[in-house]
């Protein structure tokens, strides 16, 4: 049995207070959703709870960067990255601070609390900001991972954490190379590239292409920004075709900046799946994953699609 | 240079001179470059001289240092005031101002602190800055350091919700290390505070959420050094500054068409000669 991203981010911030005293953690009053209580527990005296305010709690914690600190700043994915855009813009980005956010309850998996509280616009606004990195771990291992490596960078990063229980798909000799996709399983015909919880239906997908004789490869782009250009051309230059996967808008985030990378520079045929430019609605995540094609058969079926365009 | 030094040795007539004298390198700056924000670079130009000539602990030759206090120019639009001060103390160069705005100039428009030395924090997205001090201030708590962290604000940008975020958290978590000074001159872009968005009375909305309230006459550096200098304990300190927008030069003075327009020659000559400064 897995367990969610979001108590593999809470653990690795208590695991990485035991190590470093200059980590503080700030929370807008969800500490016990985005797990923060981790930390929290063990470290009370290095906790700060801003209640809702989530602006105020992104500059303040630019101010703990400013002081020397390490903060991790967390909330939901849309209140950090939306309510609070101009503050991460202009007192975190702007100024290089150097401030963790780690941001849960992303895309549609947050599921019954429905479109109001779903993020599908994150990574894009948080893609345009200069000095930012951007990671999308796809597992609790990677979610340790990224957080580990966050920070080790001297710089604002922005860990996108998903709320449900998921298993495992990477281990722990995968590598987690900041900027560097893991290709996790080669192919020729086909290169899926997800990000985040769809790696695991990816997966999925490359499993039922076989039985067809579709030879897909699987990319986890774990790093959003900066992207793996070389990764991609790479995969442009070997495959017929590449569909893009992601939990989130198809507008601004995973699709989008591959197709940056390979406008202007490969002919290879590309397809984006992702949330169709509308809002998320209330329901079980696994019935919105299907409700927004954010499924292996939907994936399959692009793949098939687009193979069969490029072979006319 | 330790300012502090500096400034004991500079009494009453001397400050008043200074005053002259920085008000005609603001001036200067805004006029050069045709650009920036005089009304509200002259109001608030004594708040910057009573932290940084009378209590402010920094050095201009080591601007980093730990225990400085910090300086948080939240209306950063006033940045002319604060350059002009910075260079005087000796952060950099005085011919550094007439490049003011320009490309290759460390000087921005709204203060950098990658680019300037002496600025602490980069502030102009009004009700940023003191929320950043709030995080500066709780982090010198956190680090159990006693220096202070001085924010200035403009009246305008008390319409910021982020300024009561910033103020509910400070007294929430009893910022004693917090000064929150007000330049309150009662105009801004579009008009009079009241003709915009009126906010009421701000020392009774600081009062309300829990500071220790101060008012002076905001161009009496005296008075602003008394206040900044009164015990304050367990509570952050807010002081409000009754100032003049454009105060100094007869024209601009409560003028809101000051706010962010540089001064043509006849409006420039005849402004350094009121000042008597070259």
């Amino acid at each position: 049995m897995g367990k969610s991203l979001r108590v593999a981010y809470g653990e690795t911030l208590k695991v990485l207070g035991d190590n470093n005293d200059k980590i503080v953690v700030l929370d807008a009053d969800l500490a016990h959703a985005t797990m923060t209580n981790m930390f929290k527990e063990s470290y009370p005296d290095r906790f700060y709870n801003f209640g809702v305010a989530e602006a105020n709690m992104m500059c303040a914690a630019a101010g703990f960067a400013h002081s020397g600190l390490i903060p991790f700043v967390s909330t939901f994915a849309l209140f950090g990255t939306g309510r609070a855009y101009e503050q991460i813009r202009n007192s975190i980005s702007y100024t290089n601070a150097n401030v963790k956010m780690g941001l849960s309850h992303s895309g549609l998996s947050v599921g019954e609390d429905g479109g109001s509280h779903q993020s599908i616009e994150d990574i894009a606004l948080m893609r345009v900001l200069p000095n930012m990195t951007i990671f999308v771990p796809c597992d609790p291992i990677e979610t340790r991972k990224a957080t580990e490596a966050a920070m080790l960078i001297n710089g604002p990063v922005y860990i996108r954490v998903a709320r449900p229980v998921c298993e495992e798909i990477t281990t722990e000799e995968t590598p987690f190379i900041p900027g560097k996709a893991n290709v996790m399983k080669d192919g020729k015909d086909v290169c899926i590239i997800a990000t985040g919880l769809m790696v695991a239906e990816a997966l999925e997908a490359a499993k039922l292409l076989k039985e067809d004789n579709i030879d897909a490869a699987v990319v986890n782009m774990h790093t959003i920004k900066p992207i793996d250009q070389d990764c991609i051309l790479k995969m442009a230059s070997q495959c017929k075709a590449i569909v893009s996967v992601e939990e989130h808008s198809v507008i601004g985030g995973l699709g989008s900046a591959i197709a940056e990378v390979i406008a202007g520079n490969s002919p290879v045929k590309f397809a984006r799946i992702g949330i169709q430019d509308k809002f998320g609605i209330s329901g079980k995540p696994k019935d919105l994953f299907e409700e927004y094609g954010l499924t292996a058969k939907n994936i399959t079926s692009k793949c098939k699609s687009l193979i069969g365009e490029s072979e006319k | 240079m330790k300012n502090i030094a500096l400034v004991e040795k500079m009494n009453d007539i001397e400050l008043g001179e200074k005053s002259l004298q920085l008000r005609g390198d603001i001036l200067k700056m805004l006029y050069k470059c045709q650009s920036g924000h005089p009304g509200g670079s002259l109001s608030c130009l004594e708040i910057l001289m009573a932290i940084y000539y009378k209590t402010a602990n920094v050095k201009a030759d080591d601007p980093g240092f730990e225990q400085r206090d910090r300086v948080v120019l939240s209306k950063g639009h006033a940045s002319p005031a604060l350059y002009a001060i910075l260079a005087d103390l000796g952060f950099f160069d005085k011919a550094d101002l007439m490049n003011l705005r320009q490309i290759d100039s460390h000087l921005q428009g709204h203060p950098d602190m990658n680019k300037t030395p002496g600025v602490d924090v980069s502030t102009g997205s009004l009700g940023q800055g003191i929320s950043v001090a709030i995080g500066l201030a709780l982090a010198a708590k956190h680090k159990k350091e006693s220096y202070r962290v001085f924010t200035i604000i403009g009246d305008g940008e008390m319409q910021e919700g982020l300024v009561w975020e910033a103020a509910m958290a400070a007294a929430h978590y009893k910022l004693d290390n917090l000064i929150v000074l007000l330049d309150y001159n009662g105009l801004q872009i579009d008009g009079s505070n009241e003709e915009v968005m009126s906010v009421g009375e701000p020392t009774e909305k600081f009062e309300a959420f829990g500071f220790e309230c101060f008012e002076v006459d905001g161009h009496d550096i005296n008075a602003i050094t008394q206040a900044i200098n009164e015990p304050c304990i367990g509570k952050p300190k807010f002081i409000k500054c009754v100032t003049h927008k454009g105060n100094g030069i007869s024209f601009m003075a409560d003028q809101f068409g000051w706010h962010g327009k540089a001064p043509n020659k006849d409006e420039f000559e005849a402004a350094m000669l009121e000042l008597g400064v070259n």
